[in-house]
């Protein structure tokens, strides 16, 4: 559908182009960056099983982005079937901005769809140097703190919160936490607009003493980018970050694509989905799967949005509107 | 520039038809549906919008990074346009064709091939974080990026001035008795100035909307390395659309009045753009 | 022209040829200087494009320009330079045609308002059109009801392509049929010939090199534009990312190598447009110098 709608700009012709046979579906997931490998892998396992389940080929096409940008490019026209972004807080904006979707998307699946969830851990070069063990370092002055701008990039919400709960634990008011985040955001050296960006500027171009990140990035990193050259370091305490995924109503009903577009999502809470998920670092939700990967990922106290925050349509005007707590404690060069 | 006008010729309505059409449609309209978003807002908040702390460091690094680069570029862009006239030396074919390779070479590339190479890990960065000069992620990494795009437009808006020099003219002055020194600089540099000033103020506003190479170098920090034109993007990623739109309304009245300027030079001085 | 120099010589006061150039340490210097900066600048850059992207072997490199995404991204890249050319030359002639060979008041506004996209930044020329044909701008219901795609398919980006080419063919043509001026059409015109005729058989030859010189430049932005296409793309793999954009996404996704192999793509195209504008140059130099010049010339 997708490849139709594309060349039917009759300027195409000209070119020509596959024709399509009626057996396909095609489906576009818009998605958050680092989820390329998760998907690549899971839209075989998918495909795999829509074929045998209706004989039907299923092609999917992936687009990739800060979640933020994501989410604009959909309420702005970019015809999603389904979006997989990195918080719910992106996905309510595509309901409430361009109502696309019902407001109450985050409970047709389960977990507040949330299929698999990740943590904010903290990356820092071999041997730990600067000897990180907590966020409570992050805050010391000889310490290069590398994370992403908030206002763009939702992975880089989840640290910002990150931080800000064991604060609150920790010292127990508000203002403490402030003071507490207002300081590591002052060591700060590189502020990139995407979760990839700062990875790249940390891993790739040396700069800063830790990164702060998605748990599957910071595999993804030592395991692409090096083994030896980087080590995970697991906070006392951190937040559970939770993807959100769902199907955007107008856009597949337009595409006719509604069930399979249901199906793809649902379907990462199966068996096979689950073990997807855990093969490329996620955290699945299924607990037989999550047992079996249990090893790989390291034990964390942690605590949700929900609890702590009060959920995305709280946190996100409070935190990171214009005006909000991130633009009153972020005031570089000061 | 004079030109015999008739009205003999065919096909005025034709291709002023066709010109006047396409423009709107691909450059007016859109550029119209901007301003339009813009009135959105109140004039106060208008103002606000574009005059905010953040804002207003971003214009401050956008065009100081700029006027450095088109500085930059208007010192060594004559004396690159200099030797490729004046003197000969082997390799100076090549060296001439290379000189648009910022023009040619996508924003892109030039953007990570920079960061490449000017980080701490870069062949270039790696000799100046000794000294204690990083470039990369800092306002000078900016400045360099825009050096790198601007360079073709001196060079090549002086070259042909410098081809056409009328040699009596240099004849003359050494016929009554002037040095070298002083005919270049009392004789031929100032002929060349105007040519000298459209090709800087080209760079210049060429250097102010650029984005591509800028923001892999600039490390995008709100207040300190994040340009203009990025702080659009990142709005516009905050589904504020009156707060892109306003800065874009702000840009769009800046490049409109440096095109004027730089197209009245040019009316005045018979100056022939090369890009 | 040669009696005047005989002239010069006979003026006892200094050495010409020493006085009309500078002196060999300077020249040294200077050559020294400019290409120092070419060096650091231009040189150092194409090298570093290279080097990394062949960090990983030769293998290596084939496999990244050769996987599907990068293909289809080749295709898109070529697809939105060819439209971009072809509008923009269409529109380089009819603007150069009506500007160079009539008057009419406003000519001067009318030239600076086709200038204007070359000082706009990429940004905004995104941007707009996301304002105008996006869901939530003018258009954008509109299209939706009639499932017409602008934005986030193939019109988008070349619209975005067109806009950021738009001045390059007609401010290469203007220039150069008001240097011609109108004399020989009318001299055709006299002789019977038709509007049409006119054009292909006198204007257009008059021309050519010039059109294919700014058709270089428009083609060499058109496929390396960035910021303009970037938000209007969306950025699906293997359907509307242009060659620029495949570079930024492989960037992001620590494929440093593989980013640098489809730069080193684009670098290889941007070198091949300097040879071509270079050669083209040459032929465009020489045809400036031809009928009208020397006609003038001979006048004077």
């Amino acid at each position: 559908m997708q490849k139709a709608y594309l060349y039917s700009a009759a300027l195409l012709v000209v070119l020509g182009s596959a024709a399509l046979a009626s057996a396909q579906v095609t489906l576009l997931n818009v998605s958050y960056d680092p989820t390329r490998e998760l998907y690549e892998d899971y839209d075989k396992v998918f495909a795999d099983h829509w074929k045998k389940e209706k004989g039907q080929d299923v092609t999917i096409n992936l687009s990739n982005g800060g979640s933020g940008k994501q989410a604009r490019a959909i309420i702005d026209g970019l015809e999603a079937d389904v979006a997989t972004l990195g918080l719910a807080g992106d996905i309510d904006a595509i309901a409430s901005k361009a109502k696309l979707l019902p407001g109450n998307w985050q409970s047709r699946l389960p977990h507040n769809s949330a299929p698999y969830t990740s943590a904010i851990v903290l990356l820092v070069r071999a041997g730990n140097p600067k000897h990180i063990k907590d966020w409570e370092d992050l805050a010391r002055p000889d310490v290069s703190v590398i994370t992403a701008n908030p206002k763009t990039s939702g992975g880089a919400r989840w640290n910002f919160l990150a931080a800000w709960g064991y604060a609150l634990k920790k010292y127990g008011s508000e203002e403490k936490a402030r003071e507490f985040v207002g300081k590591l955001y002052k060591n700060v050296a590189v502020l990139d607009s995407g979760a990839r960006g700062s990875t790249t500027t940390f891993v790739e171009r040396g700069i800063g003493d830790v990164l702060i990140a998605w748990e599957n990035e910071a595999f993804l990193a030592v395991k692409e980018l090096g083994k030896g050259k980087f080590e995970i370091v697991v906070p006392s305490a951190s937040i559970l970050a939770e993807p959100t995924v769902a199907w955007v109503d107008d856009n597949t009903q337009k595409h006719g694509t509604t069930e399979v577009a249901k199906a793809y999502l649902e379907y990462l809470y199966s068996k096979e989905g689950q073990e997807a998920v855990a093969r490329n670092y996620y955290r699945p939700q299924d607990p037989k799967v999550a047992a079996k990967y249990a090893k790989q990922f390291p034990k964390i106290k942690l605590f949700t949005i929900d609890k702590v925050f009060g959920g995305w349509k709280k946190a996100q005007p409070a935190f990171f509107g214009d005006g909000g707590v991130f633009d009153q404690i972020y005031q570089p060069g000061k | 520039m004079k030109f015999k006008s008739t009205g003999i010729l065919p096909g005025f309505g034709l291709t002023m038809g066709f010109t006047l059409a396409y423009l709107s449609l691909i450059v007016l309209i859109p550029l119209a549906a901007l301003i339009l978003k813009s009135t959105t807002l109140t004039w106060a908040q208008f103002v606000q919008e574009v005059t905010s702390p953040r804002v207003m460091a971003s214009y401050k690094l956008t065009f100081g990074a700029s006027l450095v680069g088109a500085l930059i570029n208007s010192v060594f862009g004559v004396i690159v346009a200099w030797v490729l006239v004046r003197y000969e030396f082997p390799g100076k074919k090549l060296v001439d064709a290379m000189v648009d390779l910022p023009f040619a070479l996508p924003t892109a590339v030039a953007g990570i091939t920079l960061t490449a190479l000017y980080a701490p890990t870069g062949w270039i960065g790696r000799l100046l974080e000794p000294l204690g000069i990083p470039v990369a992620y800092t306002p000078l990494g900016v400045v360099v990026a825009l050096t790198f795009i601007g360079l073709p437009f001196v060079v090549r808006t002086l070259q042909p001035v410098l081809e056409s020099l009328d040699p009596e003219m240099e004849k003359a002055a050494v016929s009554l008795g002037a040095g070298r020194w002083y005919t270049v600089t009392r004789v031929i540099l100032p002929t060349l100035a105007p040519a000298w000033i459209t090709g800087s103020s080209l760079a210049f506003a060429r250097a102010v909307g650029e984005y591509g190479s800028v923001v892999f170098i600039a490390g995008n920090m709100p207040m300190k390395t994040e340009i203009t034109p990025l702080l659009i993007i990142t709005k516009l990623e905050q589904y504020d659309y009156a707060g892109a739109t306003s800065i874009g309304v702000v840009m769009l009245v800046i490049s409109f009045t440096l095109l004027l300027a730089i197209n009245w030079l040019q009316s005045r001085t018979g100056v022939h753009r090369i890009h | 022209m040669a009696p005047r120099v005989d002239e010069v010589k006979t003026y006892p006061v200094l050495d010409p040829a020493r006085a009309l150039t500078e002196p060999r340490w300077v020249r040294w210097v200077l050559i020294a200087v400019a290409l120092s900066f070419i060096a650091l600048f231009l040189l150092v850059p194409l090298a570093q494009v290279f080097a990394s992207a062949l960090d990983k072997g030769m293998g290596y490199y084939f496999n990244a320009v050769r996987e599907p995404a990068a293909l289809s991204a080749v295709k898109l890249t070529l697809v939105a330079a060819f439209f971009s050319v072809v509008f923009n030359s269409a529109f380089g002639l009819a603007s150069a045609w009506a500007i160079t060979k009539f008057r009419f008041p406003g000519k001067s506004l009318l030239i600076t308002l086709i200038d204007l996209p070359f000082t706009v930044s990429p940004v905004v020329s995104g941007l707009i059109y996301v304002l105008l044909f996006g869901l939530q701008g003018l258009l954008g219901p509109w299209l939706k009801a009639h499932n017409l795609h602008i934005i986030f398919a193939l019109p988008g980006i070349v619209l975005a392509t067109v806009f950021v080419t738009f001045p390059f063919i007609s401010r290469e043509l203007i220039p150069l049929m008001q240097e011609q001026g109108s004399e020989e059409e009318e001299a055709a015109m006299v002789l019977g010939a038709g509007g049409r005729q006119i054009f292909w058989k006198v204007t257009l030859p008059n021309i050519q090199w010039g059109l294919l010189y700014g058709v270089i430049l428009c083609n060499a932005r058109a496929m390396g534009e960035f910021g303009a296409v970037s938000v209007v793309s969306g950025h699906i793999r293997g359907l509307t990312n242009t060659l620029p954009l495949h570079v930024e996404i492989l960037y992001n996704e620590y494929d440093f190598t593989a980013a640098f192999a489809v730069a080193s793509l684009l670098t290889f195209l941007a070198v091949l447009t300097l040879i071509a504008k270079t050669l083209v140059g040459l032929k465009y130099e020489k045809s400036r110098q031809t009928p009208a010049a020397q006609a003038e010339s001979g006048i004077a």
